[in-house]
């Protein structure tokens, strides 16, 4: 028989622990079909059966208002998986079993697998578990997803209720949860409803109570005439008369009234309210109102210095020569011995290879970060961060958790824009990976000392220094706006769970790291490879397909030419300029390397003094500074890009993100040039 | 004395009367665990005043001031 099981619980959980312990390494990742949320589906292991395990966005409620309420809530209704099952933090049950007491109305089988039981008797907190499932009708399977401890029950259990409910037998029963009064007016609806509609396609006290709660997705969907929606507002109105509130208020008190009734019977919690726990006792230290920031900056500089600082460029010289050297030396050997012809030769070693070696450099030095951030994240910092930097961001009109991404994109915008996924809000999301690139990055650094030593050698670092306030100043001015026109909405409540600190697991963070490298290494890859194979095939060859000495000649020369004049009233519009822009597109470093080739100097580096007397002849100070401008905010190189596409799932919206950057770019250089110009600089 | 929650101070307790604000915004507070009769204890507003953290029905919570207004309390 095959059966899928569908896995949803509150964030924090420890759902993700759970899913891998279930499924190890047959996990494959996709997207619910047209948004940006991940979807992970996996095999049970341990099991004969063909059995699919779906996990689902960590949601707290089945209410239809956040993209993963809303994927998980179709997926459930629509899908009917064979069993739910609802992982619980038995540390904070009450406000975990409100998802379930909605679970449970969509009539599918639920198991509950009650996490984090180490935790419970650690606290000394008694939980009496058999009295927990028989109030609630539904089997409870203790869990310690971490150790791997209860899943082989778990799994057993549910393969037991899915074969019982194949055979015919359904569980079917519904809670106890609302008195008479409410109860009379959730029947009613319902048999109005089954008066006028033949064939529901789901449960039907479901979808009562969601009639009754004026859900707009649900009615949409079913389509009802509008006889019964009256009548179905009518009873609505009597409900709320009668209990003095609205309806969803009423619902929504009932279910934790019923909860708290079963937590006072089934819990008993050594420590009492106010008491501090170990966790409280970090946050004393950890929020505290003098020595948050410090920490926190403390915290984010540790983090920043070792990827990319001394650790981090260690990796990537290491790759670089490991692939620029050692590979390219074996196989360049090879292609000698073989007889190769020139074309070939360059194609493999400057166009494949440094292609690739362009991506991979940056592997090592992302998995680091990854590392990282994963024990921010399990520890528990991340949301003290966020809740921190909050206030902050709020200006933005985004909210403190657009703080580690921006952060981040002043050393690589790629693990930058992916690090985004913590945001759960999907406009959040989309800003924040607009704004990102505007955070100047590591690789722009050559190009800003380049053109600072050249024309401004006498305060350097104060030209450089501006130059990164510039990009946080226009992210902020672009944040505003976009956030006033394309991405306008109601700002989404910031409700955050600040969940207690725990120790990250060694596996959990080696399998978070992965899982995001992982994606970075095959997808960005991919785009990346091919763009530098493009974009190498452009500046080598002519038009007619003759490979060409001088660089003018290329395709890329010519387009250079071409599209010079656009930069005219930015004070750069010779070609040479024009292509560097073009080239700084396959890395941004490219830029100083292009110009070196360009005009005449072969390779250089951005402290050459020959390099820096080319440049003084075709650049003004004013000039210098509209181009550094430029290049700091126009679109991100291909890694970036190809980057930005997976995270919005879009190409409307990747296009959208790069063109307004360039637009952006442009605008803030003319601006810079003509009022210059006017001011006589 | 009935206050907002944005009203309470670090370490003082209330229990929830009332939960208004727009539609999504309720929703949120309540999916969230505050609804009528729970009780909730302010711990410490954020370094730079806002969001405050508040401990509801045995979790830590943050919330923004202005979603907090929405919240009436009953001094307890």
């Amino acid at each position: 028989m095959s059966f899928r099981f569908a896995l949803v619980g509150n964030p924090n959980s420890g759902k993700t622990s759970l899913f891998n312990e279930i499924t190890g390494n047959t996990q494959y990742v996709g997207n619910w079909p047209g948004v940006t949320v991940e979807k992970k589906e996996g095999r049970a292991k341990k099991i004969k059966d063909d059995v699919k395990i779906i996990d689902l966005p960590g949601i707290y409620s089945l209410s239809p208002y956040t993209l993963e309420e809303i994927i998980a809530r179709d997926y459930l209704v629509d899908e009917k998986p064979d069993v739910v099952i609802n992982i619980i933090d038995a540390t904070n049950i009450e406000r975990n079993l409100y998802l379930t007491t909605q679970l449970v109305e969509l009539g599918l089988p639920v198991v509950i697998a009650l996490n984090m039981m180490d935790e419970v008797e650690a606290a000394e907190d008694k939980i009496d578990i058999d009295a927990l499932a028989k109030s609630l009708g539904i089997p409870i399977i203790p869990t310690i997803a971490t150790k791997g401890r209860g899943v082989n029950e778990l799994m057993q259990k549910s393969l037991q209720i899915a074969q019982t409910a194949a055979v015919g037998s359904t569980t079917g029963k519904s809670l106890d949860i609302f008195n008479k009064g409410i109860g009379k007016y959730i029947s009613e609806t319902e048999s109005a409803l089954a008066a006028h509609l033949q064939d529901i396609p789901f449960n039907p006290r479901w979808v009562a109570l969601k009639l009754l709660e004026g859900d707009l997705k649900i009615i949409d969907r079913l389509n009802l005439p509008g006889k019964l929606l009256q009548e179905i507002g009518q009873r609505r109105d009597m409900l709320e008369e009668e209990y003095g509130s609205d309806a969803e208020t009423i619902i929504a008190d009932t279910r934790y009234d019923f909860i708290s009734g079963i937590v006072k019977k089934t819990i008993e919690r050594k420590r009492s309210q106010g008491a501090l726990s170990t966790s409280d006792k970090i946050d004393k230290v950890v929020t505290n109102r003098l020595l948050a920031i410090p920490l926190f900056l403390a915290v984010m500089f540790v983090v920043f210095k070792i990827t990319f600082g001394a650790l981090g460029s260690f990796t990537i010289d290491w790759v670089d020569v490991l692939i620029n050297e050692t590979i390219a030396g074996t196989i360049s050997g090879w292609l000698e011995a073989a007889g190769a012809t020139e074309w070939l030769y360059a194609l493999i070693i400057d166009g494949i290879l440094a292609g690739l070696s362009s991506i991979l450099v940056f592997v090592p030095q992302i998995m680091i970060l990854f590392l990282f951030l994963a024990f921010l994240e399990d520890s528990g910092y991340m949301a003290r961060a966020a809740f921190i930097m909050d206030r902050l961001f709020k200006r933005l009109g985004l909210s403190g958790k657009s703080f580690i991404p921006m952060l981040m994109g002043f050393g690589c915008s790629v693990p930058a824009i992916m690090a985004t996924r913590t945001l759960e809000n999907e406009k959040d999301r989309r800003l924040t990976i607009i704004l990102t690139p505007f955070m100047s990055c590591g690789a722009k650094l050559p190009i800003y000392a380049l053109f600072a030593g050249a024309f401004f050698a006498n305060n350097q670092s104060l030209v450089v220094f501006s130059v990164y306030l510039l990009g946080i100043v226009i992210a902020i001015l672009s944040g505003i706006i976009l956030r006033k026109t394309v991405l306008k909405g109601e700002p989404a409540p910031f409700l955050m769970e600040l969940p207690p600190y725990r120790i990250p697991t060694g596996k959990g963070l080696l399998i978070h790291m992965w899982d995001r490298g992982k994606a970075f290494i095959k997808k960005a890859g991919t785009v990346i490879f091919a763009a530098a194979v493009f974009i190498w095939f452009f500046q080598t060859f002519d038009f007619s397909l003759k490979m060409v000495e001088d660089p003018a000649n290329s395709i890329l020369g010519v387009i250079g030419r071409g599209i010079a004049p656009i930069f005219s009233p930015l004070g750069f519009g010779d070609w040479k300029s024009a292509v560097a822009i073009f080239t700084g597109l396959l890395a941004k470093e490219a830029v100083v390397t292009t110009m070196g080739i360009l005009h005449g100097l072969g390779e250089v580096t951005e402290s050459s003094t020959s390099l820096i007397g080319a440049m003084q002849t075709y650049f003004t100070p004013l000039k210098a500074y509209a181009f550094m401008a430029f290049t700091l905010l126009y679109m991100p190189c291909i890694a970036a890009f190809g980057v930005i596409k997976r995270e919005m799932n879009s190409w409307k919206w990747t296009w959208f993100a790069v063109g307004f950057q360039t637009a952006v770019a442009w605008l803030v250089a003319f601006v810079i040039y003509q009022v210059g110009s006017l001011l006589g600089f | 004395m009935s206050k907002t929650l944005k009203g309470l101070k670090p370490g003082e307790k209330g229990i929830v009367t009332k939960v208004s604000g727009g539609t999504a915004t309720k929703r949120r507070l309540m999916d969230m665990g505050i609804t009528k009769g729970a009780e909730v204890l302010v711990r410490k507003v954020a370094p730079l005043g806002d969001p405050v953290e508040v401990k509801v029905r045995g979790y830590e919570l943050s919330l923004r001031k202005a979603d907090a207004e929405n919240v009436d309390v009953e001094l307890s």
